[in-house]
């Protein structure tokens, strides 16, 4: 018998921490003005002992001003796409799941554009509006899936299917009559992009608001657990049900409108990376969960270096780099893991 | 042959002699409906009976009976509509999740893992209920999991994965799982649905063994008339919702009741060890003659 530890555990993200630090520094290096790995290691070991004035400004303008808040931004988002992800598959039973498939991004993508019609010049409306669309668009999920007053898996993914396509097609009517305006920017934020900085005032409710949702997320993993040999079964073997899944909807849906509000719809990596992380690690929540957050981080920080750096000095959406990795990354897990 | 006549008598003594009863069900109904408006599209009627620690209860009758309607009533996961249903002396819907866990196992007729786990993993699942927020598993737990499998034979399935596991072996492996719980009540849906006769019956015999070992009162829904008449000290014979008889197999297995009750011709024949024997009488035979 070898039950989960947690010297396991600590080891395990200690060496994906390792991985992602391999990957910041990886992005800190490659762009359109490439850095040597000396020259980083110097001029951050400067910062970290308070010399930062001694830097030279171009470093501080390349390094500091552009590429670590975009990693940073990108590290943030990649947790919280992949423990929504995790967590919706957990909850509904169902591998599929995801924030997508659930139409949550899509509500947060349609309030984003609506706040931007309404007051293109107030930058704060935008994420607000994000949030306040997942957040509507959660809430009419979960009533579409209740049956009976009840919570019913397969009528809530369907439900969240369907008010998936049904908001793309509002956010595709807005999008054409709207023509003229920054189109480009627009649809570049749909695929996914995180070349827009999160406005300074919004920065710590960004931060505090994912760590304190993956938190909570993490405090019910043991539960998650025997969520999914079923319901009646984790009733049965003393989990509060509706209490857990209460706290991890909420939880995953606050964790989507960040990630949306930030930096737009990226796809595949609420999917693809708990998946992976389930070959590679099993599938125990107290281990996928922060393993998750560490590979969801590793994912789009590659992602969105690929995507700065490809067609270079065009950028393209880091979206569309994950949905062009991700799909035959996850045709090869699949079959590798079906073996 | 005298001496285990014998045998079996002081087992029945000693079991007299310490007779705490576990469960009471009294008079306890239950009602479905669509809304709160409309009307009920199934009821319970009133059922009583009593199930003593070291006993085997089985609630038999045909499917849509009501079987798994009082399973639920007394796992407390729905709560009487009249009377009570109590487990030493507290009712089980009352209980908090956790706390009903820790007294009442429930087995289900499968348990689907969405993702693989482990014999072991599966069976450590059954400490859930007493650990505290990650519930990594401490050295009890491992000890109490492991006791667990070694008292339904399966410690060579620890490691082995739940998928790949035969029906036999995975219902072993549920079992252990119950098991872990350390309840004083396990309650057992269908459970040989799936299996074949040599594992029905080892399955029983091991469910009497750990009754007796452990203290448990043990509740079987099941259609086999003939293991519950081998294996059950009580029957419960359940029909449209109605409770029709409680008692010993032998004051049950009536044949016109029977026939009745499961639509089908049976023969009933009490057995050397004063059980009684159904057997399935072919309509074919009985034109011939």
């Amino acid at each position: 018998m070898r039950p989960l530890t947690v010297k396991r555990l600590l080891w395990t993200c200690g060496a994906l921490a390792a991985v992602l630090l391999a990957c910041v520094v990886l992005a800190l290096k490659l762009g359109a003005v490439p850095i040597s790995v000396t020259d980083l290691v110097v001029n951050l070991g400067r910062v970290a002992v308070g010399q930062s004035d001694q830097l030279p400004t171009e470093y501080r303008l390349i390094v500091f001003d552009l590429r670590l808040p975009r990693i940073l931004l990108g590290i943030l988002v990649g947790a919280a796409l992949s423990v929504a992800g995790a967590s919706f598959q957990a909850l509904l039973r169902n591998p599929l799941a995801d924030p997508f498939v659930l139409g949550v991004s899509s509500g947060a993508a349609l309030g984003s554009i609506l706040a931007l019609i309404v007051a293109p010049q107030i930058a704060v409306l935008g994420p607000l509006g994000a949030f306040l669309g997942a957040i509507a668009t959660i809430t009419a999920v979960y009533f579409l899936g209740r049956r009976d007053g009840q919570l019913d898996s397969t009528t809530l993914l369907l439900g969240g299917i369907i008010t998936a396509s049904f908001l793309s097609a509002i956010i595709m009517f807005l999008m054409t009559t709207l023509a003229g305006r920054d189109l480009r920017g627009m649809v570049f934020w749909l695929m996914g992009d995180l070349s827009t900085p999160v406005p300074a005032g919004l920065r710590w409710i960004f931060t505090v608001g994912l760590l304190a949702s993956i938190g909570a997320i993490y405090s019910t993993a043991a539960d998650l657990n025997l969520l999914l040999t079923g319901e009646r079964e984790a009733i049965h073997l003393g989990v509060d049900v509706t209490r857990v899944k209460l706290v991890v909807y909420v939880s995953a849906s606050l964790l989507t409108a960040l990630a949306v509000s930030a930096s737009g719809a990226i796809g595949y990596v609420g999917l693809l990376v708990p998946h992976a992380v389930r070959l590679l690690f099993g599938s125990d929540y107290r281990l996928l969960i922060p393993a998750s957050a560490l590979g969801g981080a590793i994912a789009i920080v590659l992602a969105d270096t690929l995507a700065r750096t490809v067609v270079a000095p065009t950028e393209l959406p880091v979206g569309a780099m994950t949905a062009m990795a991700g799909a035959p990354i996850f045709i090869y897990l699949l079959r590798r893991g079906m073996r | 042959m005298s001496t285990r006549k014998i045998s079996t008598q002081t087992l029945d003594e000693s079991r007299q002699g310490v007779r705490t009863e576990r469960l009471n069900v009294e008079q306890a109904s239950y009602a479905y409906s669509a809304s709160a408006q409309s009307a009920p599209t199934f009821t319970l009627g009133a059922t009583s009976f009593q199930a003593h620690e070291r006993e085997l209860v089985a609630i038999l009758g045909p499917n849509a009976s009501g079987k798994s309607t009082l399973l639920r009533l007394i796992s407390g996961t729905i709560a009487p509509l009249s009377g009570r249903v109590e487990l030493d002396g507290e009712e089980t819907s009352r209980l908090d999740v956790r706390t009903r866990a820790q007294r009442i196992a429930v087995v289900h007729q499968e348990s689907t893992a969405l993702y693989p786990a482990t014999g072991g993993d599966f069976v450590l699942q059954g400490r859930h209920p007493y650990g505290r927020a990650l519930r990594f598993a401490n050295k009890e737990d491992i000890e109490i999991a492991r006791n667990a499998l070694a008292q339904v034979g399966a410690e060579h399935l620890s490691r082995r994965s739940i998928r790949e596991l035969s029906g036999g072996e995975k219902q072993r492996v549920i079992l252990a799982r119950a098991l872990a719980q350390q309840p004083r009540l396990i309650l057992l849906d269908e459970p040989t649905l799936h299996l074949d006769i040599g594992a029905q019956v080892e399955l029983l015999e091991r469910l009497r063994q750990l009754a007796q070992e452990n203290r448990y009162a043990v509740v079987v829904v099941t259609h086999e008339l003939s293991l519950a008449a081998e294996f059950a000290d009580q029957v419960v014979l359940l029909q449209h919702g109605r409770c029709l008889r409680v008692g010993s197999p032998a004051a049950v297995y009536q044949r016109e009741l029977l026939e009745q009750v499961f639509e089908a011709p049976l023969d009933v024949e009490l057995g050397p060890a004063g059980r009684p024997r159904v057997n399935l009488r072919a309509r074919r035979s009985e034109e011939s003659t």
